[in-house]
């Protein structure tokens, strides 16, 4: 029985614990999703209790509701537009003096509103005594003490919530300064006296008329009271320009909240003052210290990838056996025909390619959570701003850019770190540029065939270092061409220190893994048939009975294996892939590719290992030839010329990492235009500097 | 004297902030107002950011931001 619904907006500054605190409200249901839109995610929690039914949103940390980040512009646009009755405070009380200006703020919202004082446990630790109750007078609105860590208070909260609801709205107190409160009743007199008809108060137009609301000077201007009010505001304005030594009204409103919440802590909290270096100060000194602190730094992000991806490579290894064993199984039931091949080449292998990053993502960003939750992901930034901000990129984009050598599609969704969102396009954009795991089949066939093993891996090293500085010299081009902007100021809070939570930690961690399953993986089971389909069609049944019976009739096991490798060359050349691939070939040529070639890099569209694969079965070998087998190095060495072949590697240096990949993209990016820009710019750039290599390496050879 | 000029121990006082609005704002939400005490905490090596702290508050900031608050040192 819910009979009444109650709408919470949960409101805070980052940092305060707001999603620790729906997190420990018990038997609640939890939705995630996005805020429309934007990437921001969008949590909601529902529970019952007694006959209502209440609806938590917990909107993104602001620091205020001035829309500098798109977290704030996200926030201020749900408290503007959407339905809500109650506004949740959530206050850190530790840092109470900068908590209460975002909630003076709220509080000119004229809304139900309750306070939470949360993490009052290290309050007390630090032997700060709040006196919520006066607070709650001044403020006008009730205050509670809670701590979601120790899951103190957190009944409490639920009770306001509800008495909340079913009391009566009472009238916001948000009291200004003497010269300030004295201009509002100049001004509300008159509307009095005037008996001006309005739907809001006499006090909230004055305000905003004294704020320099836009909107309401509009409607004033069409107003016969505008003749007499006019010199009144000339003259208020006036009044506060000498007081205030600004004309900036916008800073003289900010003073104002400024001196209400130091008003309302120096009448509320008493803190003994500790001379003692705290433990975040103790731990910083040794985290962000001049000389230890980028070293240990890579030390964490080493051992961070080394989890990740040894680690990970064991349930990967599993999956894909599974995947393989269940491709096989599926196509013995279901009999060798069209249905058997779409259903386990397809459909079952496409969603195995979307379980197989799921380990690596898990792990991936288990780290990052850490690193994010216990405060240290801002020691990062700092530590690191100075050098990527000369590239045009920013101190957090060194863990999505670092993942990328492992693999593009958790380095993709680390992006989301990047609050800024023009920051978070241009790293995105690089992020391909660090040459994944996937590729190096790849570079491992070529650089074998055209090196000596001692040079080899010299070579793989030259590769992966070039791309990352390609990468570097593209984002400063980028920054200068398309992102140009003024710099992003950086300006970051560094929160103290915290343990994690591991209930915070699974939760991040389990959603993160869950909307990837999600949204990934509907687009690439999609495009995962389709490159199925075109690979596989047209079918050519009289030359494929032809050959099935010259393989009956072929005596060794080594001839037979030959023919349906044959078959299979067949198939490709003229399947609608082949013939993408022949039709592309004059575009390809100047890089010095055949159609072999360009078939291989457009089927490594879908994923890098296929490109091996394609080019085994292209130059006439088996399907299941690797990196590894003799006879592929052989035939790249006769058949591809040098300078081909670094083209080559150049090309599949820098254009696009795989389907999966540019799925993640297009979802992280927030479009599908963001797609095509960046299949466009990743593939000219991949034409150019191919070509370029082509012709420096003929000249040189 | 900006805030870029000064090195880790140093406390100032903060006259002024001059840039545009949205980013004092910021620096409005973190307390670093007119009169407000700052403390320089960490500069890093190659001297491009800095971290300060005001009150409670530890921020990050780089230098050609510090560089548009204006300060008064007043070492103790």
């Amino acid at each position: 029985m819910n009979n009444k619904i109650i709408k919470v907006a949960l409101v805070g500054q980052p940092n305060v614990g707001k999603s620790m605190l729906i997190n420990s409200i018990s038997n609640a249901k939890l939705k995630v999703g996005n805020f429309s839109g934007v990437t921001v995610a969008k949590e909601e929690v529902f529970l019952a209790y007694k006959d209502y039914r209440i609806e938590i949103t917990d909107l993104p940390g602001a620091y205020s509701l001035n829309e500098y980040t798109i977290e704030e512009k996200v926030t201020k646009e749900f408290l503007d537009n959407s339905p809500y009755d109650i506004i949740l405070n959530v206050l850190d009380s530790t840092n109470l003096e900068r908590n209460l200006f975002l909630t003076s703020e709220l509080l000119a919202l004229d809304k139900k509103m309750i306070i939470v004082l949360n993490m009052i446990d290290e309050a007390e630790k630090e032997s700060i005594e709040i006196n919520e109750n006066l607070l709650g007078k001044i403020l006008g609105k009730p205050c509670l003490k809670t701590s979601a860590a120790k899951n103190i208070g957190i009944n409490e909260v639920i009770k306001a919530i509800v008495k909340k609801y079913e009391d009566k709205k009472l009238p916001t107190k948000l009291i200004f300064s003497d010269v300030i409160e004295e201009e509002i009743e100049n001004i509300s007199d008159l509307f009095k006296d005037t008996g001006f008809k309005t739907h809001c108060t006499y006090r909230e137009l004055a305000i905003k008329l004294l704020k320099e609301d836009k909107q309401t000077y509009k409607i004033f201007h069409n107003e016969p009271v505008w003749v007499k009010l006019q010199p009144i505001l000339n003259n208020a304005f006036e009044h506060l320009y000498i007081h205030y030594h600004t004309k900036n009204m916008e800073d003289v409103f900010n003073d104002e909240k400024f001196a209400f919440s130091k008003g309302a802590v120096t009448e509320t909290v008493k803190q003994k003052i500790s001379t003692k270096k705290t433990l975040t100060e103790k731990i910083d000194g040794l985290l962000i210290h001049k000389i230890f602190g980028i070293p240990i730094f890579l030390f964490l992000m080493w051992g961070l990838f080394q989890l990740t991806f040894v680690l990970g490579n064991i349930p990967m290894d599993m999956i894909d056996s599974f995947f393989a064993s269940l491709i096989d199984l599926t196509k013995e039931i279901l009999g060798d025909n069209e249905f058997g091949s779409i259903v386990a080449d397809g459909a079952i292998a496409g969603v195995g390619a979307v379980i197989l990053f799921l380990p690596n993502i898990v792990i991936l960003f288990f780290g990052i959570a850490l690193l994010e939750t216990t405060g240290y992901m801002s020691r990062v930034a700092f530590l690191l701003d100075g050098f990527f901000h000369k590239f045009g990129l920013h101190g957090k984009s060194f863990i999505p850019l670092v993942t990328g050598f492992g693999c593009s599609v958790p380095a993709y969704m680390a992006a989301r770190t990047l609050k800024n969102e023009k920051d978070r396009l241009l790293t995105l954009f690089i992020i391909g540029f660090m040459s994944c795991g996937a590729r190096l089949p790849i570079y491992v066939l070529f650089t074998g065939a055209f090196f000596s093993v001692e040079n080899a891996g010299n070579i793989i090293f030259l590769i992966y270092i070039s791309g990352a500085l390609l990468g570097l010299i593209a984002a400063k081009v980028l920054k200068i061409v398309v992102f140009k902007s003024e710099d992003e100021p950086f300006v970051m809070e560094m929160p103290k220190y915290r343990m994690p939570s591991f209930k915070l930690i699974w939760h991040t961690v389990s959603n993160q893994a869950l909307m990837y399953l999600k949204k990934a993986g509907t687009y690439i089971l999609a495009a995962s048939l389709l490159i199925w389909f075109a690979s596989n069609y047209p079918k050519y049944p009289s030359i494929e009975e032809k050959y099935s019976v010259k393989i009956e009739q072929a005596i060794s096991e080594e001839e037979q294996s030959y023919l349906s490798g044959k078959l299979a060359l067949y198939n490709l050349e003229n399947s609608y892939l082949g013939k993408i691939g022949k039709f592309s070939e004059p575009l390809f040529e100047p890089l010095g590719f055949d159609w072999k070639m360009s078939v291989a890099l457009e089927a490594g569209l879908a994923a890098k290992e296929i490109v091996v694969s394609t080019l085994g079965i292209l130059y006439g070998l088996g399907e299941d030839s690797d990196e590894n087998s003799k006879g592929l190095v052989e035939k790249i060495k006769n058949n591809i010329p040098f300078a081909s072949a670094v083209s080559f590697i150049v090309f599949v240096m820098i254009y696009l990492p795989c389907l999966a990949a540019s799925m993640v993209f297009a979802r992280e990016a927030g479009g599908w235009k963001y797609l095509v820009y960046l299949f466009i710019f990743t593939t000219s750039t991949a034409w150019i500097l191919s070509f370029v290599a082509y012709n420096i390496t003929k000249l040189i050879v | 004297m900006t805030l870029d000029k000064l090195n880790i121990g140093d406390t100032a006082i903060i006259k002024a902030v001059n840039c545009e609005n949205a980013l004092k704002n910021r620096f409005y939400s973190f307390g670093m107002v007119k009169d407000s005490k700052i403390y320089i905490e960490e500069i890093t090596l190659a001297r491009n950011t800095m971290e300060v702290r005001i009150k409670n508050t530890k921020v990050a900031i780089r230098f050609s931001e510090a560089a548009k608050i204006e300060i008064e040192l007043e070492n103790e």
